[in-house]
């Protein structure tokens, strides 16, 4: 049972999430797109984007750190356990207060403004508890976990984060997180579960945060030749002249 | 010196009727779609009026184009990168669906379906956004000849740039039509403020595309037009604007839009203009000097180091004949009658108008003089400060002179030319009143007048040895339209290309044979494919049922 949740079952997500992208990215470029329905609504949105977005990228950032950073790099820099739980907690908390509250008002306007949730279909919905389910387990775990201990201390550094590591270096150790609390179990099978939609849904946009806008000109010429052709190649028999 | 040609068009606004045929047959080529519903490539405005999306011209309040920071650089209005990036969640400055309008449909089939009753069923208006009930409260040219008067006319952002004591007079005198599609810049600030770099600028003859695989709808494009020429589809959350016609123009044939021109209005051809000094002529630091620094970007075609430079940067022989040959060229820089649309904006717009005469011509009719005298014309031009003020914050960014020569100029060839067609002697001293030869002042007349066909439209085809190169498929072999398509790729890029104009009609015969109204019951099963409409499942996603 360890081994099916905390081996097969993730890498399958993984496999999923990679080779859905790859899949999705060479033959539906036209659909990858951030689907905006700011046309139809634009004052819910105009507060509840922002605070979900950076919000998100402060979890994400927070994430990162905490589970790709062995322990022994924080104490060389000279940052001990409380200093650490006292940053996590605390960036951890505004970060995700941040997205849960802009979540929370995109979720009402999708549902309450009419062309919104219109526009909504069957995978929005499906990506949409699975996110929701992740962000609250996560603040479970922060509120109950860290700040109110209920279940006793774990420290995730230990455990989890160790884990994870260890799956990403394809030796993954299931014990570990077979002794993790039911909220890290729960949050992580909900995440993993989150990555295999990923490629099938409009979370796609992520990829193509558009870092290259700020070293690019700002006119963009492309002519006939052959490398900046559209994506599609010619027919067999024919060959791109000139 | 680095010379590149552009497609450019000219409007006589003297010869528009308002009878937006450019329009309807420009939304029938390409904006009848899901999604397109509320945007025209190609409309009619009436001046005064608001335009479409209203007040689009007011740039304090959308902030669209260029402007000149403290140092005297080009800078977008906007803001630049690194705020657009900041700001990316959530455009602060996209025109809303009521912006433009909620577009609707009717109800048809009650009219057939409805019992037997006392009254005549009616069909209801429909939300083409929500599927609801809809009150029709504004549409694309809801102001068209000046409807709504006052209470429409009065929120026109030029005329309030026009003093208020002249005014109330311009209200009771004028009225023309501007039709607008995309300028086609050639310092596009649509493309600049694109994230993800997905609109671009054809180097071979200037048309500004969207690549619809590389945008990812951040939507600063539309905020980043002044003109708000580019639109968001909200079905397949990509922007999409004008293409000039390229299907048509790369084999020789004008645009939908000029094609179908009731009044001939329209030219189009190349003009050549160094790419080099874009930058500079956008930076002028007085807005009123832009009309002339735009005028000198452009190249003269008959000048042999210009021919001798546009050889070396690969431009094709006989592109360099058509661009002598343009009679964009001719009206722009020979005659000098065309004008840009706002250059203020600095975006070196490329679809240029000579501005109406008629408004004058009409007022000295009106009072009963003779409206074809040159020099009662001259005195009109010279005390109907309104109209010529309003002109000039269209197309001269408020520099009177410009408009009051361009005007004189079409009222001496309005009074030269009635001496030729009354067979008396004409009069050399006319033209000359106007700084032009009797030779030009016939030329001129023949093209603006006469405007046969072949003078009006100066297009040479895109090269044959690079047809295949091109993007759209409309120029390759149609035999090979039947061979099957390509079997090693399945989703959106199998099967056998489908030319535009097929693509269209089943799209319109799906749309015109589903059950559903407005928006489809089935939206929720939404797959972004280019052609598939939302009705039904897309041919081809499922295998078929054993019972079909």
């Amino acid at each position: 049972m360890d081994t099916l949740l905390w081996v097969i079952v993730p890498y399958v997500c993984l496999a999923l999430f990679v080779v859905g992208h790859f899949w999705r990215y060479r033959y539906d470029k036209f659909g990858w797109t951030t689907r905006s329905s700011q046309l139809y609504e634009d004052r819910l949105l105009r507060w509840g984007s922002p605070l979900f977005h950076f919000g998100m990228l402060g979890v994400v950032g927070g994430h990162v750190i905490g589970l790709l950073v062995p322990r022994s790099w924080t104490d060389a820099i000279g940052i001990d356990d409380h200093l650490y739980h006292y940053l996590a907690v605390g960036g951890g908390l505004v970060a995700g207060v941040m997205a849960t509250v802009g979540l929370v008002i995109l979720v009402y306007r999708r549902r309450t403004v009419g062309p919104v949730f219109s526009a909504t279909t069957a995978m929005d919905k499906v990506m949409y508890a699975f996110l929701a389910a992740a962000i609250l387990l996560g603040m479970w775990n922060t509120i109950a976990g860290s700040i109110l201990t209920i279940g006793g201390e774990y420290n995730y550094r230990e455990g989890v984060s160790v884990w994870y590591r260890s799956f990403l270096a394809f030796q993954p150790d299931a014990a570990l997180m077979a002794d993790a609390p039911i909220g890290f179990q729960l949050h992580a099978l909900v995440a993993f579960g989150l990555f295999a939609l990923w490629p099938f849904t409009r979370l796609v946009h992520v990829f193509s945060a558009p870092l290259g806008y700020l070293t690019r000109p700002y006119i963009v010429y492309r002519s006939r030749d052959d490398r900046q052709l559209g994506s599609h190649r010619p027919r067999r028999g024919w060959e791109r002249v000139g | 010196m680095k010379v590149m040609a552009q497609m450019a068009m000219v409007m006589n606004l003297d010869k528009c009727i308002g009878c937006h045929t450019c329009s309807v047959t420009c939304k029938q080529a390409w904006t009848n779609r899901t999604g397109t519903e509320y945007v025209w490539f190609n409309n009619v405005e009436t001046r005064p009026g608001q335009g479409y999306p209203r007040r689009y011209e007011d740039q304090q309040e959308w902030q669209g184009g260029w402007t000149l920071n403290r140092r005297g650089r080009l800078k977008l209005r906007a803001g630049g990168r690194l705020k657009k990036l900041a700001t990316i969640f959530s455009n602060p400055k996209l025109p809303s669906i009521q912006d433009y309008y909620e577009p609707w449909t009717y109800d048809y089939a009650t009219l057939t379906d409805a019992p037997a009753q006392e009254h005549t069923p009616v069909a209801r208006p429909k939300s083409l956004i929500s599927g609801k009930d809809t009150k029709i409260t504004w549409s694309a040219n809801w102001d068209d000849n000046l409807g709504g008067s006052e209470a429409s006319f009065r929120h026109d952002p030029v005329l309030q740039k026009v003093s208020t004591d002249v005014k109330r007079s311009f209200e009771d005198a004028f009225m023309f039509y501007l039709p607008r599609i995309c300028e086609h810049c050639l310092n596009p600030s649509c493309a600049a403020s694109c994230p993800s770099g997905a609109i671009y600028k054809r180097a071979e003859d200037g048309i500004v595309l969207v690549d619809q695989d590389r945008c990812r709808g951040w939507r600063m494009c539309v905020s980043g037009c002044p003109y708000k020429k580019v639109y968001f589809n909200h079905r397949t959350g990509k922007a999409e604007k004008c293409t000039f016609c390229f299907p048509r123009v790369e084999v020789g044939l004008p645009t939908v839009c000029s094609e179908t021109c009731v009044g001939r209005l329209r030219y189009i051809g190349l003009v050549l203009y160094d790419a080099d000094r874009v930058l500079e002529a956008a930076s002028t630091p007085d807005d009123e000097d832009l009309y002339e620094a735009q005028r000198s970007v452009l190249l003269d075609p008959n000048d042999p180091e210009v021919v001798r430079a546009a050889e070396r940067d690969g431009i094709p022989h006989d592109w360099v004949v058509a661009a002598q040959r343009s009679p964009i060229h001719a009206l722009i820089n020979e005659y000098r009658v065309a004008l840009p649309l706002h250059p203020e904006y600095r975006t070196m717009p490329m679809v240029w108008y000579i501005p109406p005469l008629s408004p004058v011509v009409d007022v000295v009719r009106d009072t009963g003089e003779d409206a074809e005298d040159p020099d009662n014309l001259f005195a009109a031009i010279d005390a109907l400060r309104i109209p010529i003020e309003y002109l000039a914050e269209l197309f001269t960014a408020g520099d009177v002179a410009p408009v009051d020569r361009v005007l004189k100029q079409l009222a001496a060839m309005r009074a030269y030319m009635r001496d030729i067609n009354l067979g008396r002697d004409p009069d050399g001293s006319i033209p000359a009143a106007v700084g032009m030869t009797e030779e030009q002042m016939y030329d001129m007349y023949r093209l603006l007048a006469l405007a046969k066909y072949d003078e009006r439209y100066v297009i040479p085809p895109a090269h044959a040895e690079q047809a295949h190169a091109l993007e759209e498929i409309a120029t390759e072999c149609s035999v090979s339209e039947y061979g099957g398509g390509n079997p090693e790729i399945f989703g959106e890029g199998s099967g056998s290309l489908t030319p535009l104009a097929v693509e269209n009609f089943r799209m319109l015969q799906d749309r015109q044979t589903s059950d559903t109204i407005a928006a489809p019951d089935d939206k929720a099963a939404r797959v972004n494919l280019l052609n598939w409409d939302g009705k039904g499942a897309p041919e081809g996603l499922f295998p078929p049922r054993k019972d079909d």
